[in-house]
């Protein structure tokens, strides 16, 4: 899986590492200045999370098909649950419908508890 | 009878010493859009624009060159937070809600991409914003977005209240 990261120039850019945790795949975001939004809290920026899911999603459905071309997204969504600090971010993705053309996935970011997500998201991508 | 034009009274604005085009200084306090190279463009009453320089790091898909879609969100997302910062008429920190993100097709490659967005609606709490992203026109986007933003979100300052009161202050 790492392989795949390492070919997805995005991936290395946000410094995004994968995890296979209780046979899950699990992301991770680990803390660090670059990804700062908003200095004074300090948080990490709204938009680095959104990629963030975006990219789980997407590497969850690459782990779950056999094809390397990488699923093309047509929409995803973002809900912003609570408020980051600077720490280490995870996410697990579940794949809600897997249809012929399109997958519908759904993915959850935590922080220190996984029990209080941070973000949470929900991408259709279509199958090539 | 209902009528189909939109009309804005005047009314004051929180940035307004900072509307026009060429406002680059505006990413400087957010370390992440420093490091993609995200720019201000122009900003407006309601409205911001950024624009976002082409890289070989932001690529999603690297047989079809095409930038990740998150890179596009981020780019979008900033854009968004500006817009809504432009239409307050106090300065308020700003938390995003909930943005989606249409991608109606693949962005070109080797290009800077833009996105602009519009706060559409402002209410005690909450901002509407409608943005799009694209390479020439926003009448030809690649993706298009819709986002809520909440207003007074925490006790942290603004970033912007540093570069208005340096602006009005007559400089740093």
């Amino acid at each position: 899986m790492n392989r795949i990261v390492d070919a997805i120039p995005y991936a290395r850019f946000l410094g995004v590492e994968v995890e296979r945790n209780d046979g899950a795949l699990e992301c991770v975001l680990p803390f660090r200045h670059e990804i700062v939004g908003n200095p004074a809290l300090p948080a990490v920026h709204g938009g680095v999370l959104g990629a963030f899911l975006e990219l789980t999603a997407l590497l969850h459905l690459l782990d779950d098909s056999s094809s390397e071309r990488v699923p093309k997204p047509i929409t995803f969504s973002v809900d912003y649950l609570r408020p980051t600090g600077p720490l280490t971010t995870r996410a697990r993705a579940e794949i809600f419908k897997l249809g012929r053309r399109i997958a519908n996935v759904r993915v959850v970011a935590w922080q220190d508890d996984r029990s209080r997500p941070v973000v949470a998201g929900n991408g259709k991508f279509l199958l090539s | 009878m209902p009528t189909h034009q939109s009309s804005t009274p005047p009314r004051r604005y929180a940035l307004q010493s900072l509307f026009g085009p060429g406002q680059d200084g505006m990413v400087s306090h957010t370390p992440h859009a420093a490091h993609l190279g995200i720019r201000v463009v122009e900003t407006g009453p309601g409205f911001g624009v950024c624009a976002l320089p082409f890289r070989e790091e932001l690529i999603g898909d690297p047989r079809r060159r095409v930038i990740f879609g998150g890179a596009i969100t981020t780019l979008i997302d900033h854009a968004s937070g500006l817009a809504v910062a432009c239409a307050v008429e106090e300065l308020t920190a700003i938390a995003t809600i909930d943005l989606r993100v249409d991608y109606l097709r693949a962005a070109q490659p080797d290009v800077e991409l833009y996105a602009r967005s519009d706060c559409y609606r402002l209410t005690r709490n909450v901002a509407f914003v409608r943005a799009v992203a694209y390479e020439r026109t926003a009448d030809d986007p690649f993706a298009s977005a819709l986002g809520t933003f909440m207003l007074g979100a925490n006790r942290s300052d603004s970033p912007f209240e540093r570069l208005v009161r340096a602006k009005e202050g007559g400089g740093e």
